[in-house]
């Protein structure tokens, strides 16, 4: 019985957490890909001016149809010298600094803020810490909350805690479908909680950390649909993107913070 | 008896300090937490800290409360969680009640410090390991919107364990609910002083605490984002004994100012006195 119930909902294409979960780790979409896929004119933008640059998140400029936005993404890597020169995509506290100076500019000249996130975490290592990573990720939040331009956070694998939440603090925020937000893994949770790693499948169903879970609490605003069609995902992202934004364009400079902040304000 | 069942390697542990057992210490002797000297209760005097060391020993909020104010009212004292629905969150949160005589892990209201009038928030190490759940992020988005609203200095005093793993992503978010605060609170340009104590870790760290215009730091207390023990895993590597603590953050440029216990009061009036900005 338990079989044919898993075969159907594989039919539907719905998954169990703990699938999505395992998904939302493996290579479906990646960064370059999508600045690609969704952008024209992207002209990379390195370091955050401080002494650092962080390869796990790429930044820039680039055109959103005819309109010029800011992009910051997270990168995994491809290759696994790649991925680990980017520490499976955690940033270190010049990645955060960088994606800061990035949003500093952007609100400058204008320009919306559009941000891809896919990281486990902020990297927990001894230089990170030495760095001041809680403080990267508590400015990059308050500056967040201070931007008088559009921002939207697209979570396309993982949105791993605090993390993510540096660069997931905007006006809407959406996750691709098999995507996950959460306070941290469930193998952390499950080890905190029951000290027992093992019992992650059973953290990720309680936790609820997919995007249909995350979407009925309003964490997010919207659930892209997957297709193994990629440009079809990023022409969808486009013209959701183009069409929000002209949207939030609306509001006076006051207007939009003051719904940014309320958005928070209603947890 | 107690004077036996102290165990020598396990009073040497930090990590001791956060159990039931040692919350009030009503042992004979005591060991330091930090240098792990041996004293008399009673050696650590009204401000209970270490003779040897400096090291402040965790205190509840309300007895923070006796040693820095003259004069506290207090704010939203019975906002609690409604449904506490996961599983044995209700019963947790019961038994930290009980300990603690908070309905959440942070006290908040109005003080006196040394004659000076500030919105003051105390974080309680003991409710729950001073974790951010919603209703804490709550009473201090509250105590930041009260301030805005009266004009008035927030002093946040912080200790926690980060995240409330029961609450998920709802506690995630109280570090954004309480930046936005921060932010108007700020652009109202008012001061926001910020004391860390031991110990401030996770997402405290990774938003209010490290947001304040101006950071003190009790001596020895340990501050820090990732936990030491997921950092050791991640780079296989031993990590030196005073690896986030406060005078590393001092050192590396992330606290203003480390503090005696003693001395707390007096330097936080006088910074606030220094931000009155009537004329004489």
């Amino acid at each position: 019985m338990p079989d044919i119930l898993s075969g159907l909902k594989l039919f539907k294409r719905e998954l169990t957490p703990a699938q999505v979960v395992k998904k939302s780790r493996e290579d479906r979409f990646m960064a370059r890909e999508i600045i690609d896929g969704i952008f024209t004119e992207f002209v990379e933008l390195h370091g955050d001016r401080l002494g650092g640059d962080d390869m796990s998140i790429i930044g820039g400029i680039a055109r959103l149809g005819t309109m010029p936005v800011t992009v910051i993404v997270v990168d995994k890597g491809i290759d696994i010298h790649d991925k680990l020169s980017k520490r499976n995509g955690s940033p270190e506290p010049w990645g955060y600094r960088k994606a800061q100076r990035l949003m500093q500019q952007a609100n400058r000249f204008n320009r919306p803020i559009i941000m891809f996130v896919n990281t486990p975490g902020a990297f927990p290592g001894k230089e990170a810490e030495a760095q001041g990573q809680g403080e990267a990720i508590a400015k990059s939040i308050l500056d967040s909350m201070k931007l008088t331009v559009p921002m939207i956070s697209i979570i396309y694998g993982e949105g791993g805690s605090g993390g993510a939440l540096a660069l997931a603090t905007a006006d809407q925020v959406w996750m691709f479908q098999n995507a996950t937000y959460s306070i941290l893994s469930p193998e952390g949770f499950a080890s905190i909680l029951w000290k027992d790693s093992k019992r992650s499948e059973e953290a990720a169903e309680i936790m609820g950390l997919t995007a249909k879970d995350l979407l009925e609490k309003n964490i997010i605003e919207y659930i892209i649909p997957e297709s193994r069609n990629h440009p079809r995902v990023f022409n969808l992202i486009r013209k959701r993107l183009t069409d929000e934004i002209s949207s939030l364009n609306q509001l006076t400079p006051d207007e939009l913070i003051v719904k940014r902040r309320n958005r928070f304000r209603a947890f | 008896m107690e004077l036996y069942s102290n165990k020598k390697n396990d009073t040497s542990k930090i990590k001791k300090d956060a159990s039931v057992n040692d919350r009030i210490p009503d042992g004979l002797f005591l060991a330091c937490p930090y240098c792990g000297a041996q004293m008399y209760n009673k050696q650590l005097g009204k401000y209970r800290v270490c003779a040897k060391c400096g090291y402040g020993f965790r205190l509840q909020a309300r007895e923070r409360i006796e040693l820095l104010t003259q004069n506290f009212e207090e704010m939203d004292a019975d906002i609690q969680m409604d449904h506490p629905d996961f599983p044995g969150y209700a019963e947790k949160l019961k038994r930290a009640q009980s300990q603690t005589e908070l309905a959440e892990s942070v006290l908040t209201g109005l003080a006196d410090i040394e004659g000076e009038r500030v919105a003051l928030g105390i974080m309680d190490s003991y409710f729950m390991m001073g974790s951010l759940g919603s209703m804490t992020g709550e009473k201090i988005t509250r105590l930041f919107e009260y301030a805005t609203a009266h004009r008035l200095p927030v002093v946040l005093f912080t200790a926690s364990g980060g995240a409330r793993m029961q609450e998920g992503i709802n506690s995630l978010m109280q570090m954004a609910k309480v930046s936005a605060a921060v932010a108007a609170h700020q652009e109202a340009k008012l001061l926001y002083l910020v004391v860390l104590t031991d110990p401030t870790t996770g997402g405290v760290t990774a938003s209010f605490a490290m947001q304040g215009d101006i950071t003190l730091a009790e001596p020895h207390a340990l501050v820090g984002f990732a936990g030491a023990r997921v950092i050791e895993s991640t780079i296989h590597e031993k990590l030196p004994k005073d690896f986030q603590r406060v005078e590393t953050l001092l050192e590396n440029g992330f606290v203003d100012q480390i503090v005696p216990r003693s001395e707390l009061a007096r330097l936080i009036a006088q910074i606030v006195r220094l931000h009155t900005t009537e004329a004489e």
